[in-house]
């Protein structure tokens, strides 16, 4: 009864604004704006879609302009199963997605291959695919969470004089497949390196987290690593500061690190420290932003005040990671003309974006410079430790960090070539 | 006039027992299916078939589990995901741990070890009923997930506790387009119907309404309401199971307790209410109302050319209102509305 005309007709009015733009470079972006964690989600993709449209006002990626979809996915991995199904044929077929969700990600992660479209996954899960012979079509491109568990032990270690021995580290983390990625790296370093890890859940969302930090309190830890995600951010930092414990002591994940997570926690936010893998701060590619676009109405977030913010910047970030792979695929397979999935998948396993780069599109140092392979797909595995100065984040590690690379490199073989195993995919690299 | 019975005779016990008495509406589900099997997966495009269709009926398979305990046994739950999340690490485990086992037997164990932790969670139901045994059954939601999460074996100590569905292969056929899948979740979905549909006519059924209608009339009649209400949990467990795991294998492709949450269990409740509590037809079409309406809303307000935002908060609103339209208009669901219509179009066009 509702089946039939329903289908008829979305599939007409899919048809009808599907027209063919053979001269484009389509992306699908499953976005989310709305839900629980709309706030990452909207500054995320208005950094990327400000980027995109900045490239398109200059006339494209060699004259090939880049068009994109979103579609609302709230998070959800059914949802975004449903609209990765429905953007990957649009406009001739996506050469991109970007999901920006775990779930989604794995959701997805076996149809991509078929399909020939490369996944980016900016600094999220899962960490093996960092291994490209296991997964050619996935990039967790600049760092994943397994370099960034990494990363956080060698701050914490130069922080106290190089070593971490007999010193006590709590990890609080998001009770998820999220919080629990990091485990194997901060296990393995905490037997390599001699200080006592005390795991301490919590149970999503998050809300209340007295007993928490009572047990936090009672331990007495050297630090604090805050492994959250949306409103337990906040509720983290304000029931340290009720429990007299200092922020300085907390070091959050790059998803405990933006204007949204310290704003609502007022004055108990000052101090806290948060990873990074943007210098914070002000650059021309944000100055362009700012002119070219929202002068003249055609930026993407609602409020002008986000432009340059952490999520805000992140995207612009992923945009032009985007955009420098469209270009590395231009330059090998042809210029002025639009690349399929499967080069625009070498065109990422390729990136060589240097200091020189990033001063040609007017973000240098905004990121670490990325170079990737097919070995590795991260390309990078540096981050810089940022700190809320009460009203905005400064960068306090002048350098780039980067943890110990053997080591996560060993886990990343171990476990992407578990997969291998249980998928049968025989690892090697593509052409 | 389209359901004119004049001539159709029935003249023994079994013509008058079938499942669908009058020869039109015999026709027209045996086209459907005949429709559904062979025509869909060689017309449908892979997004219709992948994005729409299959999670159409394995939301089906789902809420007829619901519609079993909740519509037919009269026992309120609120932990339908949580069954289903049961169905698919069970299936995921049987397929890693057991080699060589069969993807169907999987599933059909899935299915087993979901109905025996509904009969375990089925338990309360013998001393409270109604809302309290909402709120009791909130608790295997809470429970199963919490087991999910905190218990690595289950995900075999997979570092982020989320893992890939195994392919489906049955005798060395692999279902890994969306064709295939399609047809395997079509078949497994009509097989149990069918099976639920003679189940709810049978005497098994016959206490299970009679016990939704006044548990102590039922005991006085000698119906014994521990081993009906149990029962109950248990064949509607199986359906969630079963769901829950075509969900994981053949939909999603992920195995994750994230998957299986509250929403899901709330979502699958609004599709039984919309499409007709007590009514298997009504499983389906509350599944393709709450599948279907968002898509096609989302489409439409793209078409419109609406920014993303504001189209999943017009999605949310609309999808409200026609709720609350549906609950004060017509609440036996979508199902008693076909019942009506048919009644109408078989005195159409003479209506007295």
């Amino acid at each position: 009864m509702k089946l039939l005309p329903s289908i008829v007709l979305g599939t007409l009015l899919a048809g009808a604004i599907a027209p063919a733009f053979a001269q484009e470079q389509f992306v699908a972006l499953p976005s989310y704006r709305v839900g629980p964690y709309a706030s990452g989600g909207s500054g995320f993709y208005g950094g990327i879609i400000d980027y995109f449209a900045l490239v398109n006002a200059a006339g494209g990626v060699n004259g090939v302009k880049i068009a994109w979809q979103e579609c609302e996915t709230e998070y959800n991995p059914s949802r975004g199963v449903e609209c990765y199904e429905r953007l990957k044929t649009q406009q001739g077929g996506a050469t991109l997605v970007e999901p920006l969700s775990t779930s989604i990600a794995y959701g997805i992660l076996d149809r991509i291959p078929q399909d020939k479209i490369p996944m980016t996954m900016l600094g999220y899960g899962r960490s093996d695919a960092a291994n490209g012979k296991v997964f050619p079509y996935v990039f967790p491109l600049i760092s994943s969470y397994w370099s960034q568990a990494a990363a956080m032990v060698k701050y914490l270690a130069d922080k106290n004089g190089g070593s971490l021995k007999g010193k006590k580290i709590v990890h609080l983390y998001h009770d998820s497949a999220f919080g629990k990625e990091p485990l194997p790296v901060l296990e393995a370093l905490a037997k390599q390196q001699g200080f006592e890890l005390v795991k301490v859940p919590v149970a999503p969302p998050g809300s209340e987290q007295q007993a928490q930090w009572l047990q936090i309190r009672q331990a007495r830890p050297d630090h604090v690593i805050l492994w959250g995600w949306g409103v337990m951010n906040s509720v983290a930092i304000k029931t340290a500061q009720r429990n007299g414990f200092p922020r300085e002591k907390i070091l959050g994940v790059w998803w405990a690190g933006s204007e949204e997570d310290t704003v609502p926690s007022g004055d108990a936010a000052k101090g806290y420290t948060a990873m990074s893998f943007n210098t914070p701060g002000n650059y021309p590619v944000l100055d362009e932003i700012r002119t070219k676009l929202y002068k003249t109405g055609k930026g993407n977030l609602a409020d002008q005040a986000r432009i340059g913010s952490v999520y805000h910047m992140r995207g612009v970030t992923a945009g032009i990671l985007f955009v420098e792979a469209m270009r590395t695929a231009q330059e090998k397979f042809g210029k002025g003309k639009p690349v399929t999935g499967e080069q625009m998948r070498w065109g990422l396993e390729h990136l060589n974006i240097d200091l020189a780069r990033q001063k040609a599109v007017g973000a240098a140092n905004m990121f670490p410079t990325v170079k990737t392979s097919c070995e590795d797909h991260e390309g990078s595995g540096a981050v810089k430790v940022q700190q809320w100065d009460g009203k905005k984040w400064v960068a306090i590690t002048p350098n780039w960090i980067v943890g110990d690379r053997a080591l996560v490199k060993k886990l990343i073989d171990e476990s992407s070539n578990k997969y291998a195993a249980e998928k049968n995919i025989k690892p090697a690299c593509m052409p | 006039m389209f359901y004119r019975e004049a001539g159709q005779f029935r003249t023994t016990y079994e013509a008058d027992g079938q499942i669908l008495p009058i020869r039109q509406d015999r026709i027209v589900l045996l086209a459907t299916l005949a429709i559904a099997v062979v025509a869909v997966p060689f017309i449908a495009s892979p997004y219709l078939l992948s994005a729409i269709l299959i999670p159409f009926l394995i939301f089906s398979l789902a809420a007829l589990g619901l519609n079993i305990l909740t519509g037919y046994a009269g026992q309120l739950s609120l932990g339908t995901a949580a069954f289903m999340a049961v169905g698919a690490f069970a299936s995921w485990n049987f397929v890693a741990r057991i080699p060589g086992m069969p993807m169907l037997l999987a599933f059909v164990l899935g299915g087993l070890c979901a109905a025996l932790v509904g009969i375990a969670f089925g338990l309360p139901s013998l001393r409270i009923r109604g809302f309290y045994l909402a709120a009791a059954t909130l608790a295997t939601q809470f429970f199963v997930i919490w087991c999910l999460t905190k218990i690595s074996w289950l995900t075999n100590y997979s570092p982020s506790g989320v893992i890939t569905a195994q392919r489906i292969e049955i005798m060395g056929y692999a279902f890994d387009t969306p064709q295939r899948k399609y047809v395997l979740v079509l078949l497994v979905v009509a097989l149990l119907a069918l099976l639920a549909k003679n189940l709810v006519r049978s005497n098994v059924g016959r206490s299970w309404m009679a016990v939704r209608d006044m548990d102590m009339a039922a005991e006085v009649i000698g119906i014994r309401p521990m081993r009906t209400k149990l029962l109950a949990f248990a064949v509607s467990s199986f359906y969630c199971g079963v769901a829950g795991a075509l969900y994981a294998f053949a939909y999603l492709g992920t195995v994750e307790p994230e998957a299986y949450s509250l929403d899901l269990s709330f979502r699958i409740l609004f599709m039984i209410i919309i499409g007709g509590v007590g009514s298997i037809l009504g499983s389906f079409l509350g599944a393709a109302f709450i599948v279907l309406l968002p898509v096609f809303l989302n489409i439409a307000a793209h078409g419109l050319a609406l920014p993303t935002s504001v189209a999943s908060n017009l999605e949310l609103m609309v999808f409200g209102a026609l709720i609350i339209f549906f609950l004060i208009v017509e609440p036996h669901g979508l199902a008693r509305l076909w019942q009506i219509g048919k009644e109408k179009l078989r005195l159409w066009p003479f209506p007295h």
